[in-house]
């Protein structure tokens, strides 16, 4: 019972192909002959017909066909099928043997060879007595053949051949050896796999005429066997379909025989090869939900027949080898286009494959537990090749009827027994299953299970420890326990840490054993009490430099073998100073640090505040701590060290808190000082130091989670949180960072200006700097303008002087950096005034910024401290808008107030229209001013306005009307119009009134009237309104025939368009009567 | 009846999880943890398509050889996870899904209660008395 035992047979795994046998050719010496048979074999693509070629010497030896029984009566079959059935059929006898025979159709010893021909296709005949299988021959040629029918000698000759050699015309063939070798070999294989057809069909029919001997009480093992060989039969003769058909019924039948403990692992075995093949064909249909179907029949049919219970390791094996089969099935499935999905795919085969293997595992180590002791004088029987049938004990092959034990004898059961013991000890299962595993793993990773893939990877680490491999144990338990970390799982971590510790504890590794103890007592960890005892008094232990105590479930020779390695380990005295990094595990001591404020002056102490705090059982004891900051000259104060022999120690569940203060230098004003790290150091020098480092301000992998499940806590309880004083460790938050700012500046700065500003006016700003400081402000300095960050375009607009007599130029800076202005004693006032120039409106942010440096102490520390003191202004700019001509203006020496307006009103008279451009440019208008406040000799300010165009047009007539303000319903309103000609020439005008719906009138409709040079006419019109409100004027239309350029439009314009037409008094009063 | 009743966090941590004590616990634990893969990617093919138009029970997510374990995501994506013996064969999915909406209740009752802070493990005598209910009874089996 080789391991081997369970692999299918190759010849079930493969694909059939039916059998042609060559003879006659002589590959060796023969280059002719070399060349054919090397196109037949070479480049065997999909597209060529599938047929296995073989050459054989022309006299080999067929194997013998047994004569053929006439009767069943008696016969009582010994198994269901012969181990050897399969490949007989696949490599052994030939569907068809082809005789190569070199003959031109004019030889001139035509006889001869002709009988010498005749000769060989005998012996070939011979040595295939009782078979189907046909003969073939092939004459091979030199010369090309003629066409059909036009060689006479030729078909003669064939015909008497085919006599001599007693063959049908259809298998004499013709291979002429010209330039066409490869397309008439593809001819004649055509040609084989036609007769190789009609064999495997003839075969079918053999075995199937059969069944009628066949009886159901004798014969049910045969009954499995032929629809086998049916089946097998229909796939040599590539019937895929019919194949599928026979093993399915095939399958149906082998699970009616009667079972019992005898035959159970030849039924299984059967049952597995016939399932194997049914999925197999499925796939190759591309129908893979009926092989998963027909799978999980298989299995669920299977499962329970375990047989002997003894057994069970044996059934525990088949089972896992039907899942892994089917695993790589469907795995080359997909290989070959099919896609599977996440939760279809061979991952879950190949995984569950593994647990059968080890549950055989398990089983089987028990068996061996039990037989160390029982006596068993007999010895191992190793005869085990040559098995007749599949399936059956080597030992009592043929017996397996159904006539002759129904029960396994104890002999049976040491046999089977003591082999699976040879077998457990020779053969580690652990490969087998790390395999399964590993491959399952990859399926699982193709198909986005991330979990899955950390579950199996633990079970890989867990079969590692086993086979004692711990150092791939670790390294995988190591790469998992990340993730479970991460998902907070403290369950399966623990679990897994467990094992992890278990295999550094026999590893004697120490940084891991320290490293996956600290995390057992963490507070992730879900061990009971006493066993976080254990392990705290082993990590004393560890850090004592004493061998630990063994972790419980290790076995008796490991646990010695390990104990050897650590008293190496400790006699090694150099290497007792470890680092461990706990920032991405969750170890028994917290640590979380903070610095008080996000800032500090400098010329505060700075105030740091270092958490400690222990999640294990004892309360434990720790030499120094240390913390770095990104300065490292700082690190020096942030120390703490044990004196002497005592200890510094934390107390279980209670947060320790360590204040370290230091000043900080002035060079690092305005920078920040982060914190680099902590370390803690566990141990002492006389045993081993243990150096705990955190990153940053500490915390571990789960702090986050912690600190936000607080927050939201105390969101919801906030007042509570607040009267109970005690510090909540999750709640506490670290600050990893603090900036250092300079000192709080002690003078006061003050601005004053007059706002609004105004446009190109030079507008003082009035600074005054006091000093309240307690000793001399040295170097003070100003640095006055526009606040730098606005608009790109406010820089170019805007400019600061400090010199206010006269108005500055483009050339003048928008900021003026760092004027000095010089010390200051204490209690001094300094004023100063600046001056800004605007050229466009809108408001800025003007920054005054005084800065000077003083000598201070802070802890009896002498400093230089430098102060800034910023002030900002918001100006907001107007225009001021006012008119001063070259003439006498009216608003000379008028004082606007705020908001006020002036305006001013000229007359122009415009020139004689000298060419046809009509526009006139009417100039500028210029305005000098002073703010009323300033002093007279300030600067005037000149704005000046550009006038816009006007356009001229000329009108030869001029017209007015002359009409009552309002009229009213239903009685007269009479309008005059004025109609004078202001030209030198006498004018035709042509006049009409457009009716209008609101208003009937009276006076000329339509008239033409000539008006002489400066007189004027009159026109008068009685209009009689109809409607109220708003109406529109009849339209008076006039036209000059004579000056056609005159637009009437023009004209339209000196008239009135509207009239407003009150409601009659008699109808008011009617009104109010009514109502 | 169920053998393992597992409430998981939106952020895949357990709240929750019971199992029957006469079989190996961690098991129970994994095959909740792996059963997560599905969910998860069940719950992204979802988001894609619709949206909030998303039916709370997921069915079942995968079957082992010897457990079925169904799933359901409650809308704030705590997950629920029910694991049934193979062998129970006369569970009906209504079954579970009335399994699933007494325990969604009962999980409701729990995140009101103001003394309860959402993301911290449940205890609650109410939630357990109904999962209770739902499991396996061991003393009949036994």
């Amino acid at each position: 019972m080789a391991g081997s035992q369970w692999e299918l047979p190759p010849e079930l795994c493969c694909r059939p192909m039916a059998f042609v046998a060559l003879t006659g050719l002589d590959v060796v010496y023969n280059a002719v002959h070399r060349a054919i048979w090397d196109a037949f074999c070479a480049n065997r693509r999909a597209d060529r017909v599938p047929i296995s070629f073989k050459v054989l010497p022309g006299d080999h030896e067929y194997p013998k066909c047994r004569t053929k029984r006439t009767s069943y009566e008696w016969y009582i079959p010994k198994g269901i099928l012969k181990t050897g059935w399969m490949n007989k059929h696949l490599n052994l006898v030939p569907a068809l043997v082809v005789l190569f025979y070199e003959l031109d159709w004019d030889d001139p010893q035509w006889k001869e060879k002709q009988s010498e021909c005749a000769t060989k296709v005998e012996i070939v005949r011979t040595s295939l007595q009782g078979r189907n299988t046909k003969v073939a021959v092939v004459l091979i040629q030199k010369k090309t053949p003629l066409p059909p029918g036009e060689d006479l000698v030729a078909s003669e000759r064939a015909a008497t051949l085919c006599n001599a050699c007693d063959l049908s015309g259809k298998s004499l063939f013709v291979l002429p050896h010209t330039d066409h070798l490869v397309g008439y070999i593809i001819r004649l294989e055509n040609a084989f796999y036609e007769h190789a057809q009609t064999y495997y069909y003839t075969e079918i029919r053999r075995v199937k005429s059969h069944k009628e001997f066949l009886n159901k009480t004798t014969h049910q093992l045969l009954f499995v066997r032929h629809q086998f060989k049916i089946a097998f039969f229909s796939e040599l003769k590539q019937d895929t379909q019919n194949a599928l058909k026979y093993y399915r019924t095939a399958y149906s039948l082998v699970h009616e025989l009667r079972a019992h403990e005898t035959n159970m692992l030849e039924i299984k075995t059967m049952a597995g090869f016939i399932n194997y093949k049914i999925c197999r064909l499925c796939f190759q249909h591309n129908t893979p939900l009926d092989a998963i179907a027909q799978f999980r029949k298989h299995i669920d049919l299977c499962k329970k027949k375990i047989g002997s219970a003894e057994l069970a390791f044996e059934h525990a094996a088949w089972m896992s080898k039907q899942f892994q089969s089917f695993g790589e099935l469907f795995d080359e499935a997909i290989k070959l286009g099919l896609t599977a999905i996440q939760t279809q795919n061979p991952g879950f085969y190949y995984q569950q494959a593994a647990c059968y293997s080890q549950d055989r595992k398990q089983l089987s180590q028990q068996l061996c537990q039990a037989g160390a002791t029982s006596p068993s004088s007999e010895p191992w029987d190793t005869q085990t090749g040559g098995l007749d049938f599949y399936g059956q004990r080597p030992w009592r092959q043929g017996h397996q009827s159904i006539m002759i034990h129904l029960l396994l004898s104890n002999i049976d059961l040491t046999r089977i027994l003591k082999t699976e013991m040879c077998l457990c000890l020779s053969l580690p299962q652990q490969e087998l299953i790390i395999a399964l595993l590993s491959n399952a793993v990859a399926q699982f990773k193709k198909y986005k299970c991330p979990r899955m893939k950390s579950h199996l990877m633990v079970q890989m680490g867990e079969e590692y420890y086993y086979a004692k491999d711990y150092t791939k144990a670790l390294k995988l338990l190591d790469y998992v326990m990340c993730d479970y970390r991460t998902e907070r799982w403290w369950g399966l971590l623990t679990a897994i840490l467990t094992t992890a510790l278990r295999c550094a504890y026999l590893m004697a590794s120490v940084k891991d054993y320290i490293i996956y103890c600290m995390e057992l007592l963490g507070r992730a960890s879900t061990l009971k009490e006493e066993h976080k005892l254990r392990i705290e008094n082993n990590l004393i232990q560890v850090l004592m430099n004493e061998v630990p105590d063994a972790e419980p479930e290790c076995d008796a020779s490991s646990d010695g073998a390990a104990r050897s390695l650590w008293n190496d380990r400790m006699a090694l005295a150099a290497s007792n100073e470890l680092t461990i990094e706990v920032q991405d595990y969750i170890p028994f001591i917290q640590c979380k640090a903070k610095f008080q404020c996000p800032s500090f002056h400098v010329d505060q102490p700075i105030q740091l505040q270092v958490f400690l705090r222990a999640d294990c059982p004892h309360p434990v004891s720790f030499n120094k701590l240390a913390v770095s900051l990104s300065n490292q000259e700082y690190n020096q104060w942030c120390v703490v060290e044990s004196a002497g022999q005592e200890c510094m120690s934390l107390l279980p569940g209670k947060t320790k808190c360590h204040n370290f203060s230091f000043v900080a230098k002035t060079e690092d004003v305005g920078k920040k000082i982060e914190l680099t790290g902590m370390e803690l150091m566990l141990g002492s020098d006389s045993g081993r130091c243990v150096f705990l480092s955190w990153r940053g301000a500490g915390g571990d992998a789960a702090s986050t989670h912690e600190a936000l499940q607080a927050s939201r806590s105390s969101r919801r309880w906030g007042r509570e949180v607040e009267a109970r004083q005690e510090l909540d460790w999750d709640s506490l938050t670290m600050q990893h960072s603090t900036m250092i700012i300079s000192r709080v500046p002690k003078i006061s700065v003050q601005l004053s200006h007059r706002p609004p500003a105004l446009n190109n006016e030079m507008y003082c700003i009035n600074l005054t700097v006091q000093s309240q400081e307690g000793v001399v402000a040295k170097g003070v300095k100003l640095t006055a303008g526009l606040k730098p960050g606005q608009d790109a375009n406010l820089g170019q607009t805007t400019h600061v002087s400090l010199d206010g007599s006269k108005v500055c130029d483009d050339t003048a800076p928008a900021l003026l950096p760092d004027v000095p202005l010089g010390d200051l004693k204490p209690g001094e006032k300094l004023e100063r005034c600046v001056y800004v120039n605007c050229v466009s409106t809108g408001s800025r942010v003007f920054l005054f910024h005084v800065a000077y440096s003083i000598d201070t102490t802070v802890e009896g520390r002498q400093i230089v401290c430098k102060c800034h003191k910023v002030e900002k202004v918001i100006i907001i700019l107007l225009t001021v808008s006012t008119n001063t001509p070259q003439l006498q203006s009216q608003l000379q020496e008028v004082v606007l107030q705020t908001d006020e307006c002036a305006s001013e009103c000229f007359c122009l008279r415009c020139p004689a229209l000298a060419n046809s451009n009509n526009t006139v440019a009417t100039g500028q208008y210029l305005i000098s001013w002073r703010r009323k406040s300033s002093s007279a000799n300030s600067p005037l300010i000149q704005t000046v306005v550009t006038l816009p165009h006007v356009i001229l047009e000329s009108v030869p007539l001029y017209i007015h009307a002359e009409l009552p303000s309002y009229g009213r319903v239903r009685e007269s309103l009479s309008v005059r119009y004025h109609i004078e000609n202001r030209t030198s020439l006498v004018q035709e005008v042509e006049m009409a009134v457009e009716p209008s719906d609101a208003f009937m009138f009276s006076g000329l409709k339509q008239v033409r009237l000539r008006i002489l040079p400066g007189s004027e006419q009159q026109m008068l019109y009685n209009y009689y309104p109809l409607m109220a409100g708003y109406q529109t004027l009849p339209q008076l239309n006039i036209s000059l025939p004579r000056c056609l350029t005159t637009n009437t439009h023009t004209l339209r314009r000196f008239l009135p368009q509207r009239i407003f037409v009150k409601v009659t008094a008699s109808l008011l009063s009617a009104c109010v009567n009514i109502f | 009846m169920a053998v393992c009743i597992a409430v998981i966090a939106k952020e895949n941590y357990p709240l929750y999880i019971r199992s029957v004590p006469t079989q190996n616990e961690l098991k129970f634990h994994y095959t909740v943890h792996t059963s997560l893969d599905v969910v998860e990617e069940k719950i992204s093919a979802v988001g894609k398509s619709l949206g909030d138009q998303r039916e709370l029970y997921l069915g079942l997510l995968y079957p082992t050889e010897d457990y079925k374990v169904y799933g359901y995501v409650t809308n704030s994506k705590v997950k629920f996870v029910i694991v049934v013996d193979s062998s129970n064969t006369s569970l009906r999915d209504n079954e579970i899904r009335s399994m699933f909406r007494k325990l969604h209740n009962s999980f409701t009752d729990v995140m009101c209660n103001p003394f309860h802070s959402p993301g911290n493990t449940i205890q609650s005598k109410a939630f357990d008395g109904i999962v209770s209910g739902m499991m396996v009874q061991t003393a009949s089996t036994v």
